[in-house]
């Protein structure tokens, strides 16, 4: 009865011969196409939700150091983007045996794009006297430790307590260590003599 | 009266299998599940592993009622379920050591299916399956170990994180992604949550689903490496050296679930922390992002991959060389069906050649494992001679060419092998 019922209401393309394979494929695809394409955008608010969210990037704004009470032969963490900012005041002894050991280290003269042009001269640093420098290891983000003690062989910097690697007081990392790169020294500006801006420089925007 | 009972059960139950395969499931997969007769200590493991997964699931869901995934809260709150709630130290105690003993189960299963060659045709999916699952535990576990807020957690998770972001090019941007903030912060902690309680234990239980249903479609293995299918009752179709997996291998499971239980809860109540191994000193105090613990190791599991990645040296300044050794040492495993030449499936008729492989891997395995739990410089350098490097470092690297030539070398050892002739049946004493 119901087979009857069909057989009687068929149209043409009931039947094989008259099926249009190729446009039935090109239906299949571009149907697959259109949900991929559907798939893809509402994949969009899924994964950018996951980046930084607006709160987390205001919170890595500059900030304003006050480096007025930091004493010669003296290290200060700042914190930036909830990282440490090391500021190290050195002293004339600590300078001058920042020279001495470049055959030792693995970046001597800053070949690696590790810190702003501006930075890139024989202190590491704006003002000689002060390095400022992410306090994170370029290994695997641990936090060095600061050996400031110099031995007979040994000029003072930093040791990572993760894996060993070692930096001078300019952050440049000595041949050997896992660390691949110099410690990172990020965009800073001085606003007045003894006021630090960490994150962001005029120089660099100009 | 009594024949009345018989029959409404009866009734009901024709009632329910005509509307739902109950009957046929359970003789599918339990009582008319045939599995070789000849099984030994080594096929415990799977059906802990499952005792293991409930265990973790059930003390799991009690652990969420009282944690806060905050990063303000969360370290307080772990602290809050071991002192003030009820049975709380309990729960705790059973989810962490859990969480060790899932890998120590685990890993016993897999060098169980590699001695008896239970990765073989025709069982390469479920040993695939079997793969995905340990990387979705791997996962959880490392999730997991972020939600107490401790200072490990905090650390362990920043060095994860940046092994993401060596990737060439796109590295730092996918780290941060990942992290979803500059730094390990209450963003990641939050998703990290996520992952753990809720996306991975689905996956999870899904593969173990399609891991037992592809098990039960092609059979169980066994410690000789020979198909029980290929000898069967001429009547009834029943493979000759099969038992119904229940009443007789549940009841042999029950044996170890009893013995496994007694190891588990001699460790929850008397040495939860496994003297730092199971739970690190560290991970007691509240996660702190500007002071690095003087020394950072990843809880024992991961040690031998994590050895891997300390041992291979940066190509130029790029430590991707590391990290995607690291994560080959983790795949490897699943290459194993193909990379396995040999005429015989079980160890039993192995010959010399493969046995001192397998040795080497398995020494090669510990030695990484252990090496990864202690600094690079612990035993000093050697001289000169060797540019100064780390003894241990060295020791590692010898270790990851035989980590990696025993897979790599595989096709080619195993096909040299000198194999025994492989009996028609089951041995069985």
């Amino acid at each position: 009865m119901s087979e009857n019922k069909i057989d009687n209401n068929c149209l043409s393309f009931c039947q094989p011969s008259a099926v249009d394979l190729e446009k039935r494929d090109f239906l299949v695809k571009a149907t697959a196409a259109t949900g991929a394409v559907g798939v893809a955008a509402v994949a969009v608010p899924f994964v950018g939700s996951m980046l930084p969210s607006e709160r987390a990037k205001a919170a890595g704004a500059p900030v304003e150091i006050d480096i007025s009470k930091l004493k010669p032969g003296e290290k200060m963490t700042a914190e930036w983007r909830g990282q440490p900012v090391w500021i190290v005041r050195r002293t004339p002894e600590m300078m001058a045996k920042l020279g001495k050991h470049d055959d030792q280290l693995s970046d001597p003269n800053l070949e690696v794009p590790q810190q702003p042009e501006y930075c890139k001269n024989k202190s590491r640093s704006i003002k000689p006297e002060f390095a400022v420098m992410l306090g994170t290891c370029t290994h695997l983000g641990c936090s060095p430790n600061d050996n400031f003690v110099a031995t007979a062989d040994w000029d003072g910097g930093f040791v990572c307590p993760c894996h060993g690697s070692k930096f001078d007081l300019s952050g440049r990392v000595f041949k050997g260590s896992p660390a691949p790169k110099n410690l990172l020294i990020p965009p800073h500006e001085y606003l007045t003599d003894t006021t630090l801006l960490i994150g962001e420089d005029k120089k660099a925007e100009a | 009266m009594a024949t009345n009972k018989k029959t409404i059960a009866a009734g009901v139950l024709d009632w329910v299998d005509t509307r739902f395969p109950l009957t046929s499931t359970i003789k599918g997969h339990l009582t008319e599940y045939y599995a070789p007769k000849n099984f030994n200590f080594w096929y415990f493991f799977g059906s802990l592993a499952l005792l293991v997964l409930v265990l973790q699931i059930v003390t799991g869901i009690f652990l969420t009622m009282n944690y806060k995934p905050d990063a303000e809260l969360a370290f307080a709150s772990v602290e809050y379920i071991m002192r003030d709630v009820f049975g709380g130290n309990i729960i705790r105690y059973m989810h962490s050591t859990g969480a060790s003993m899932f890998f120590v189960v685990v890993y016993l299963h897999m060098f169980r299916g590699v001695i008896y060659g239970s990765y073989r045709t025709p069982r390469e999916l479920i040993w695939l399956f079997g793969v995905g699952i340990f990387l979705v535990l791997m996962g959880e576990a490392f999730f997991g170990y972020l939600l107490p807020w401790g200072q490990m957690s905090y650390w362990g998770a920043q060095v994860i994180v940046n092994l993401f972001s060596t990737v060439p090019f796109i590295g730092p941007d996918l780290s941060e992604w990942l992290r979803g903030d500059y730094l390990v912060s209450d963003a990641t902690l939050n998703r990290f949550f996520a992952f753990h309680v809720i996306a991975l234990p689905l996956v999870l239980l899904g593969l173990v689903a399609v891991h037992i249903v592809a098990l039960h479609e092609v059979g169980s293995n066994n410690p000789d490496g020979v198909e029980i299918k290929k000898h069967k009752d001429k009547e009834t179709g029943i493979p000759l050296d099969g038992i119904p997996f229940h009443p007789y291998y549940s009841v042999k499971d029950m044996v170890g679930v009893v013995a496994f239980l007694m190891v588990f809860f001699a460790i929850v109540f008397f040495m939860p922390e496994m003297g730092g191994y199971f739970l690190e000193a560290n991970n007691f105090v509240p996660a702190d992002p500007l002071k690095t613990p003087a020394h950072i190791a990843p809880v024992w599991y991961f040690t031998p991959y994590y050895s891997i990645l300390r041992a291979v040296p940066p190509i130029g300044i790029s430590q991707f060389p590391g990290v995607v050794a690291m994560g080959l040492s983790v795949v490897a495993f699943a290459f194993l069906p193909w990379l396995d030449r040999s005429p015989v499936k079980s160890i039993r008729y192995r010959g010399k050649l493969y046995k001192r492989w397998l040795t080497a891997f398995v020494i090669s395995f510990v030695i990484l494992g252990y090496l990864g739990t202690v600094p690079g410089d612990i035993w000093g350098q050697f001289g000169p001679w060797l540019g100064r490097a780390d003894r241990a470092t060295v020791l590692a690297r010898i270790c990851s060419v035989v980590y990696f030539a025993f897979f790599a070398l595989m096709p080619w050892y195993t096909k040299k092998d000198q194999t025994k002739p492989v009996p028609e049946r089951v041995t069985y004493k």
